[in-house]
């Protein structure tokens, strides 16, 4: 399906995902599916971050959907292949891959109502013969435009150096089902309505931004709102910083 | 008069009206999203997304046209809600119209419940068609008149005027929803009604709007913690200690307030358990409720999730006793539904005034009706095209697969953009209104 290079249109008419998953489970394509169901989900998670208040129903479902789909990978295996190859050194790495790739869907912004999701299936496209590592990065391109913000908070924090992609989907997921004791820290150092903070989210409680989009999102913003956005990032260093400070005291 | 309890297979539907302007643009303030007939059907009330509200009021019918059975003409609009902007989440409050219902009638005047997401009001819809002339202190423009001038007194004298309509808000019930009000519902003791926002219901008497008591709340401690929101909540028909909600898991809570002031444990709870070998990652997005409706009788409870009507007995809440496909050719394209969001359209139900036929909204701008008891359905269209005065309505078939046959649509063909979410149907009598986006149509069956 990929091969054919199907742009934004999903695997609908194939039995495979309808039907009892754990056959199916041996299919490569249906990975791939899972995955770009998964960013497809998170992108949508961001895109309520509009001037009105966002749909909590909508957003409810959709958050549901992503802890699903963790829930099957957790079980699979395909989440543990996804942890090990982020930790360690390759950080640094990914930091620029996915900075280049965040680049290319800012350029797409404009024309496409989904841009993050259609770079993402671009990208594929030319990448079909990868193994699952590619298939992780240019997954986390979709969730570059956040993580420009988390890398300047990774470098500062190196006790919480995760992956872009593990520190993301970790960071949901911890503030869903509050695993972690850090998840209040999580919350804070992303006070910029980023779609870490999903408590924030569902509430569409936005302290900062008129306008309401993702802080880290300035593929998703109008120019004229680059300003301020900038304005909160430099107030949010020092609101890390302290809450650092109280935490660890 | 033809209709009432009839079987749907001796009735058909003709083309009676429509309102709205047939532009192409169509402004997206007069998209329509609420439709409800009062209590005797005279009068029909629509809301959109500009906050207006427009009255209908049917004709009396008249022995020199008896083919056209009493018409709705439009009665009054006014401006009910305005857009408002909340200042503590920087956020915009839209002024769409989420719901209207209305209140029995018991003068008259008419009286209405509308509501936005954050704030319910009550409007008092009267006629005026006198005036009263001869005022001494003021001439007849309103000035005031200089009191040495005046040398004789006049009782002043009702005169006939132009009939007026005129609405007035007689109530606003603000400040009590942090989230989206989703319904609203009437009590049967007509001294309350319910809201119900996506995590809470509250209590209201009509004549206090600084206090509403809530009935329920589904808010968890930690908001990481919520997995289900409430999505529509009405009081029972004629119990005025019962209602129901629904939720976005597919289940349904019957409470009674006589049990507890905070009606969190539920007095019934109504779930069918999940078809194994239908499960997909999309299974709990369209087994979210949009709408539960009590039959007029207060036994049976019908809700709407994506892809199926359903109809429950209150006394059985292990399953549904009926469960009707809506568009189940949808079921293979939920991934495109769920990329441009469709999936999470919230079409809704309604029944007929003798809960034997149920009805509901599907796209391309096509309704379904489902004949509880020959179990026939049939599939209709709200379309320009189909609009000659009382043209009767030809049934509309989606061709699944493999070859389309001249009149059928085929599922690629079908256009989403063109969404029934509302529709009504007269409490008596065979007549519907079906809302399509700025359009309101309006059907009748044929008479003989």
């Amino acid at each position: 399906m990929f091969v054919r290079g199907l742009k934004r249109k999903c695997f609908d008419g194939e039995e495979d995902i309808e039907g009892t998953l754990a056959g199916i489970k041996a299919i490569p394509s249906y990975n791939l599916q899972r995955q770009s169901l998964l960013d497809m989900s998170l992108v949508k998670l961001q895109l309520c971050h509009m001037l009105v208040e966002p749909n909590l129903c909508r957003s409810v479902l959709i958050a549901n959907t992503v802890r699903q789909i963790q829930e099957e990978m957790t079980q699979d295996g395909t989440w543990q292949m996804i942890n090990t190859q982020s930790t360690g050194q390759a950080s640094l790495d990914r930091l620029v891959s996915t900075d280049i790739l965040c680049r290319s869907s800012r350029e797409q912004a404009e024309e496409k109502h989904v841009p993050s999701y259609g770079t993402f299936n671009k990208d594929f496209d030319g990448d079909q013969g990868q193994d699952s590592s590619e298939t992780m990065s240019t997954a986390s391109s979709v969730q570059a435009p956040r993580n420009l913000q988390g890398n300047v908070w990774e470098m500062e924090n190196p006790q919480e150096n995760k992956g872009n992609f593990q520190k993301s989907l970790d960071q949901i997921f911890e503030t869903l089902e509050n695993k972690s004791p850090n998840s209040v820290e999580d919350l804070f150092s992303e006070v910029d309505n980023s779609y870490y903070d999903l408590d924030t989210m569902l509430t569409g409680m936005m302290s900062n931004t008129k306008m309401g989009h993702c802080d880290g999102l300035e593929t998703f913003s109008s120019p004229t709102n680059t300003a301020s956005n900038s304005n909160c990032k430099s107030d949010l260093n020092e609101l890390d910083h302290i809450v650092e400070i109280l935490v660890e005291s | 008069v033809a209709g009432f309890g009839s079987l749907m297979q001796d009735v058909l539907w003709c083309f009676s009206q429509v309102k709205g302007t047939i532009d192409i643009g169509v402004t997206e303030a007069d998209i329509i999203s609420t439709v409800e007939f009062n209590h005797t059907g005279e009068l029909l009330a629509t809301g959109d997304k500009g906050g207006r509200v427009v009255i209908f009021q049917r004709e009396q019918e008249s022995k020199n046209q008896p083919h056209r059975r009493g018409e709705y003409n439009v009665y009054s609009t006014f401006q009910s809600h305005e857009p408002e902007f909340d200042y503590l989440k920087s956020l915009e409050i839209e002024e769409k119209i989420n719901k209207i219902r209305w209140l029995p009638q018991q003068n008259a005047a008419y009286f209405l419940l509308s509501t936005n997401d954050k704030t319910v009001k009550l409007w008092k819809v009267s006629e005026r068609d006198k005036r009263p002339e001869g005022y001494n202190l003021k001439d007849e423009d309103g000035r005031l008149r200089d009191p040495s001038m005046i040398t004789m007194l006049r009782v002043p004298v009702l005169r006939p005027t132009d009939l007026m309509v005129e609405a007035t808000p007689r109530r606003v019930f603000a400040n009590a929803h942090t989230y989206h009000i989703n319904s609203i519902s009437v009590n049967s003791d007509y001294e309350t009604y319910m809201s119900a926002d996506d995590l809470r219901i509250n209590l209201w008497n009509f004549e206090i709007t600084n206090q509403s008591f809530n009935i329920v709340d589904i808010k968890p401690a930690n908001m990481e913690e919520l997995t289900e929101v409430i999505t529509a909540a009405e009081f029972h028909p004629h119990h005025c200690n019962t209602f129901v909600y629904s939720s976005s898991k597919g289940t349904i809570r019957l409470c009674d307030m006589r049990t507890a002031a905070l009606c969190d444990r539920h007095a019934k709870f109504f779930e069918e358990p999940e078809d194994p070998s239908n499960r997909s990652f999309f299974s709990e997005i369209i087994s979210s409720i949009s709408d539960v409706k009590f039959s007029h009788s207060g036994r049976y409870i019908m809700t709407r999730d994506y892809l199926t009507v359903k109809v429950w007995d209150l006394n059985m809440e292990n399953r549904p006793i009926e469960t009707y496909q809506v568009h189940d050719y949808l079921r293979s394209k939920l991934c495109s539904l769920y990329e441009n969001d469709c999936i999470f359209d919230k079409f809704e139900c309604v029944w007929n005034g003798s809960d034997s036929v149920i009805m509901t909204g599907s796209y391309n701008n096509f309704f379904r009706m489902f004949d509880r008891n020959t179990k026939r359905d049939v599939t209709l269209e709200a379309s320009r095209e189909n609009s000659k005065p009382r043209a009767i309505l030809k049934p509309r078939k989606v061709c699944v697969g493999g070859k389309r046959r001249k009149d059928e649509i085929s599922v690629d063909s079908l256009d989403f953009s063109k969404k029934i979410l509302h529709t009504a149907w007269h409490p008596s009598e065979n007549i519907i209104a079906v809302a399509a986006t700025n359009n309101l149509y309006i059907f009748q069956d044929k008479v003989n």
